[in-house]
């Protein structure tokens, strides 16, 4: 790439086949017909207004309801009434904790936030922590105990278990079975141990469908026993990807993302950067990230792994390795760059990748000698590291032969995501006691004799690790909503009849940990953690790695499919949350829906589009869903995202996607070759907002990028191109607004950004950003303020990937302002653009005049205003916003509002750093600056000082407010593009 | 052919013009009338409340602070409504037989919060903060009138946009001492001049509040 001559963008393969057709709809605000009454006539018109206007009159003649006040009868002592506190607790993400500091008014928690204490936060949180509000107040929650089907009492289903584990007194709980998923709780494996010490012969098993078996089983192959491995990849200078998405699936993702950025964040000429090459099944936001990126089948990184290893000199590896011509040049150039920065390199292997290429990869990391350096090892923060699916291969077992008369399942929907060859779904109802805790009532739920509702974690006391170790407290905001209980509470009951509550259980684990030591859990409260409690790095020494024969792929018309965790709704847990289906997928933008993904090679072979239905094979099982052509998805490999499709679901989850799980197995769990995929001629829609609010670029480089290298030759080359017209070329008096205070403005750095989504999640949490559905997507109606654009450049089978967060750009010089007819939307001293809700009348003019196409319209009531449960979690200091109104970014200003009324009480100004909008402060990466661009010393005006600083559309003359840093990428010279 | 209409239509006609007018500007000051009248705007509209609670009483007659219920009107957006408790800390030992009280002591006794009608209600898109303005030198007298003289408790303007505007317009025709803010019946020998200076000693960013970001977002 060229700094001179910027590559050519495009946002969809349809744009890269036809550019101009796809230019002409650019122009449209909406796609033709979306805004538009269908055939209407001028009577019809007249008769239409004439009604909104007798209509629109008549609401003003109501006078204002009175309202309650509602004081407390005794008020909680810390409290004052509308000053939000918060507190620390953390969230469990695929078994390990991510510390949270919460947001609560009058006792409802409103808004989740990263601990900047805590080592697996740091502040950020993925878009998981941020949903899982709305889990909380979700109406579809289980609410209440359920005993064959019938509503029942905790009570009752205590003496039931009481009665039915005496009986197990005398085999030793032979017949007693524990399922839980991975578990990281001190107190929860002290429970269990109390359990299975009480009944020696009682079994613990551990299931997720996105486990880390080959994690385990390789880590096992290279060293003899299981360690968890820890990358420091702000040490690193080259880092490879081995299909691992460390940015964003990997349990410590938050933390990476971090630590990756930092190499990359506000790059100074002469700086260095971290190298990124990532060989992988499936774009994936790690991938997008990628200076190198090689689409390459799961199948086949075997064999690059092995080859990859003999050019750096591991001897695990006799035999030659025959690459593709492709796979060949990839591997020798980054062997190079490998030894070249030996102790300064990371690999990661992918957790879909067999336990042979994890170890591996133990062994380059050895040979490079990163060992120690940029990769240490620790004992794992897991309570048992097992192999899963053997370990729910043996519960099966045990169910066939009728051994289980006890199963008590906490948490988990193992009836939907088990691998179907193991039939457990089959021999369930076997079992003569089984029990399910669970947050909603689900596949597993429906198959169960009892049925428990889960406490959400902002409901109960508990205890979990995060990835590095650190104890971290699980503290509620919130009495259980409907009467919950927590795996503790079960696990107490069962260990000594009639149980105690969380709180109990809880602190008298850590009283014993600390001898009764009040201060030091007061302070763990406080901060979430435990002090020094992470795991400290042990050493290990590689073993003689005896490798399976290599694979070889079928011939070629058989296809591979891989199975990930959706980007959005993970394993299926979050498949009724309604952030989370409506959030578009990084690089598909797909909403409310899976799809298989294809590459356009193999679309074009199959003379498949967007939205075909195919029907895949394997193994005599088929499915039948639709196809999304995806740029960067390897030829013989087709994606498949697990976790839709759900049948036991919620309102909101229950015509979402297609559940690809009937085709895993046990043998093939991540991937399986010899696939067959075949059109069916059936249509089926699917949603995208990827050729939505597409800006009308043509030639203006609204997204602008070069490589480090050329940035070091010039350092001006972003600022050269761009055309910046005199502040006093505009028609708008440019003297109009004087700002004598606080100027805000942002800056946006596309090098740092990964485009993990959070800041999307982040924003409708804060800003009570309703969701509209899938039909309403499809209409180009989202709701989102911020959304993240993500440009294509290169070619379709293997493209540069780019993301480009858009929230409001704030305008010096408005087009939205001048076309209001009614004031709504206006400057304010601080240069913000505000939106005036109570005054919008909804001509849309605004939206239709603005070129960044960042408003939002509610074409309809989007917001809730009914469901009770849905009322406490909105913030009570943002509007919610009705039908008929524009809307939009304003920077947060109810944070603005609150710190300039906090400061001026203080008699101060606000201090730079002190005031985060919501954006911001969740973002992993760090890419979003927000401050006082007024104050040369700010962060963010040092940042809008920088040679990489661009406005987009700058030449409108606009002079947004909101600015960019150009991307820069790190690509290896000796290297083709 | 007769006439169509006769020669006194003429007058009938141009009356009905006038009468026509006069209904239009009739319906006009109707119309203006209703909208500024205590009916829509509760304007010194006692509101029944589960305890008929004498602000006169309380205030004048006894002398407590607005602190002493009111406890975050200091540091928070909300003034704060007395939880029960507060009531009760003399209500145990004063009056504590009497029947208007009931509702108060059933609220402690069954731990059920007492219901009170909101008298001075800013509709849902406004942010008003109390702290602020107390801070600001802005007496609660300015907006909720001479509390000490009501024995039901209403509203003492029409909170009306325009009426929220004339101070934000000109603050230093109502900013007064800091020291004087909870004084409900502080009068100044010379507002203007006091106030131009006090806008300045307290840092009041007149441009700015009228910026449509101060109370609504």
């Amino acid at each position: 790439m060229n700094a001179s001559s910027p590559e050519k963008l495009w946002r969809s393969l349809a744009e890269l086949a036809n550019p101009l057709e796809f230019r002409a709809s650019r122009h449209a605000e909406f796609n033709s017909g979306d805004s538009e009454p269908h055939k209407v006539n001028r009577r019809d018109f007249l008769r239409l207004m004439g009604a909104s206007l007798a209509l629109a009159g008549l609401p003003a003649c109501t006078r204002q309801p009175i309202e309650r006040i509602v004081p407390y009868v005794k008020q909680p002592e810390e409290l004052v009434p509308g000053n939000p506190l918060f507190y620390a607790t953390s969230m469990t993400w695929r078994g390990f904790a991510t510390g949270l500091v919460v947001e609560s008014h009058e006792g409802h928690p409103t808004k989740i936030e990263g601990n900047p204490d805590h080592p697996a936060s740091r502040g950020a949180t993925n878009v998981f922590h941020q949903a899982s509000l709305l889990d909380l107040y979700d109406p579809d929650r289980s609410q209440g105990i359920t005993g064959n089907g019938e509503p029942d009492t905790w009570e009752n289903f205590v003496s039931v278990l009481s009665d039915k584990l005496d009986s197990q007194g005398a085999k030793k709980g032979a017949g007693l079975r524990i399922l839980t998923e991975t578990i990281t709780s001190p107190t929860l494996l002290n429970q269990l141990q109390l359990l299975l010490k009480k009944y020696p012969e009682a079994t613990w098993h551990q299931f997720e469908p996105v486990n880390r078996d080959c994690v385990i089983e390789g880590s096992r192959m290279a060293f003899g026993e299981m360690v968890e491995t820890h990358y420091y990849f702000d040490r690193a200078n080259i880092i490879v990807s081995l299909d691992a998405d460390f940015l964003y699936g990997h349990p410590n993702s938050i933390r990476y993302a971090r630590d990756f950025s930092a190499r990359r964040r506000a790059p100074q000429p002469g700086a260095e950067m971290n190298r990124l090459y990532v060989g992988e099944s499936s774009p994936s936001v790690t991938g997008t990230n990628a200076d190198h990126r090689l689409p390459i089948c799961a199948g086949e990184i075997d064999g690059l792994t092995r080859a990859l290893a003999q050019r750096v000199g591991v001897d695990a590896v006799s035999e030659h390795i025959g690459l593709p011509p492709d796979q060949q040049e990839w591997v020798g150039a980054l062997a190079v760059d490998l030894l070249e920065n030996r102790g300064a390199s990371i690999v990661v292997a992918g957790e879909n990748q067999p336990s042979a290429v994890h170890a591996l990869v133990h062994a380059i990391n050895h040979t490079l000698g990163n060992a120690g350096q940029t990769v240490t090892y620790a004992e794992t923060a897991e309570a048992q590291a097992i192999n899963q699916n053997e370990s729910l291969r043996s519960l099966v077992r045990a169910l066939k032969i009728n051994a289980v008369d006890i199963l008590v399942t906490l948490g988990g929907n193992p009836v939907f995501t088990a691998p179907p060859d193991f039939g457990f779904a089959e021999y369930l109802p076997k079992v003569k006691l089984s029990v399910h805790l669970s947050a909603d009532v689900n596949e597993t739920s429906k198959l169960c004799n009892w049925h428990i509702p889960l406490n959400h974690y902002l409901e109960s006391w508990g205890d979990a690790r995060s990835f590095d170790g650190t104890a971290s407290i699980v503290q509620p905001l919130i009495l259980p909503l409907y009467g919950g209980k927590s795996a503790h509470e079960i696990l107490d009951a069962m260990i000594l009849a009639p149980g105690r509550g969380d709180y109990e259980i809880v602190r008298e684990f850590w009283d014993m940990k600390s001898n009764g030591d009040e201060l030091k859990w007061r302070r763990a409260l406080h901060d979430g953690l435990f002090e020094g409690t992470s795991a400290s790095s042990k050493k290990v020494t590689l073993q003689a790695i005896n490798l399976p024969p290599l694979n070889q792929r079928l011939a070629e018309p058989a296809l591979e499919i891989t199975f990930r965790p959706d980007p959005t709704i993970f394993d299926g847990r979050f498949a009724n949350n309604g952030w989370l289906q409506e959030l578009p997928k990084p690089v598909t933008k797909l909403a409310w829906d899976n799809a298989a993904l294809i590459s356009p090679n193999l679309a074009a072979r199959k003379q498949l589009e967007n939205g075909d239905i195919v029907e895949i094979g394997h193994e005599g099982r088929r499915l039948r869903l639709p196809v999304w052509i995806t740029p960067g998805q390897p030829d013989r490999s087709v994606a498949l995202h697990l976790g839709n499709g759900r049948r036991t679901v919620g309102n909101v989850g229950r015509r979402a996607g297609f559940d690809v799980n009937i085709l895993r197995n046990s043998e093939a769990w991540w991937f399986a070759d010899g696939v067959e995929i075949r059109k069916t001629g059936a249509k089926y829609q699917l949603v995208t907002t990827q050729t939505q609010h597409v800006i009308d670029s043509e030639d203006r480089q609204i997204f602008r990028e070069g490589t480090l290298t050329a940035f070091q030759n010039d350092p001006e080359f972003v600022r050269k191109n761009s055309e910046s017209p005199a502040a006093s070329n505009t028609l708008f008096q440019p003297q109009e607004y004087h700002y004598d205070g606080y100027r805000w403005g942002m800056s946006i750095d596309l090098t740092a950004c990964i485009g993990c989504n959070a800041c999307i999640l982040a924003c409708q949490s804060e800003n009570n950003i309703p969701v509209v559905g899938k039909d309403q997507v499809a209409r180009g109606r989202v709701m989102h303020w911020i959304r993240l654009d993500t440009y294509f450049s290169g070619s379709a089978a293997n493209p540069e990937m780019k993301h480009q967060p858009v929230p409001c750009m704030q305008c010096e010089n408005a087009p939205c302002e001048l076309v209001c007819p009614v004031g709504a939307t206006l400057h304010d001293k601080e240069g913000l653009n505000l939106q005036v809700y109570n005054r919008c009348v909804g001509t849309r003019y605004c939206s239709n005049n603005c070129p960044y196409k960042v408003r939002r319209f509610n074409f309809y009531q989007y917001a809730d205003y009914e469901t009770p449960s849905l009322k406490p979690m909105w913030n009570p200091n943002v509007t919610v916003r009705s039908r008929g109104v524009m809307e939009k970014c304003t920077y947060c200003i109810q944070r603005i509002s609150m710190a300039r009324i906090n400061s001026e009480e203080q008699n101060r100004k606000i201090s730079d750093g002190e005031l985060k909008t919501a954006c911001q402060q969740v973002c992993p990466a760090q890419a979003i600056v927000f401050g006082d661009i007024g104050n040369p010393d700010s962060k963010v005006s040092k940042l809008k000082r920088h040679k990489l600083s661009f406005s987009m559309l700058g030449e409108l003359n606009t002079r947004p407010r909101t600015t960019y840093l150009a991307k820069l990428r790190n690509p290896n010279p000796k290297m083709s593009a | 052919m007769a006439q169509l209409f006769r020669r006194r239509f003429n007058s009938i006609a141009r009356s009905g013009i006038l009468v026509l007018i006069l209904l239009l500007l009739g319906s006009g000051w109707l119309l203006h009338a209703v909208y500024w009248s205590p009916y829509t705007t509760r304007e010194t509209v006692p509101l029944e409340q589960p305890v008929p609670f004498s602000h006169k009483h309380h205030v004048y007659g006894l002398g407590i602070d607005c602190r002493f219920c009111h406890t975050s009107v200091e540091n928070s957006a909300f003034a704060g409504l007395p939880p029960t408790e507060i009531c009760m800390t003399c209500h145990s030992q004063i009056w504590k037989d009497a029947p208007m009280l009931s509702p108060v002591r059933e609220s402690l006794a069954a731990g059920l919060a007492l219901r009170w009608n909101r008298v001075t209600d800013t509709p849902d898109f406004v942010f008003f903060n109390h702290s602020i303005h107390i801070n600001k030198g802005i007496g609660c007298a300015t907006c909720h009138g001479q509390m000490d003289r009501m024995p039901l408790t209403w509203q003492s303007h029409n909170l009306y946009m325009k009426w929220c505007l004339d101070c934000h317009r000109a603050p230093e025709k109502y900013i007064r001492p800091r020291s004087e803010v909870f004084n409900l019946n502080w009068t100044a020998t010379n507002q203007l001049s006091l106030g131009r200076k006090l806008v300045v000693e307290y840092q009041v960013h007149t441009e700015q509040l009228t910026d449509c970001s101060m109370c609504h977002r």
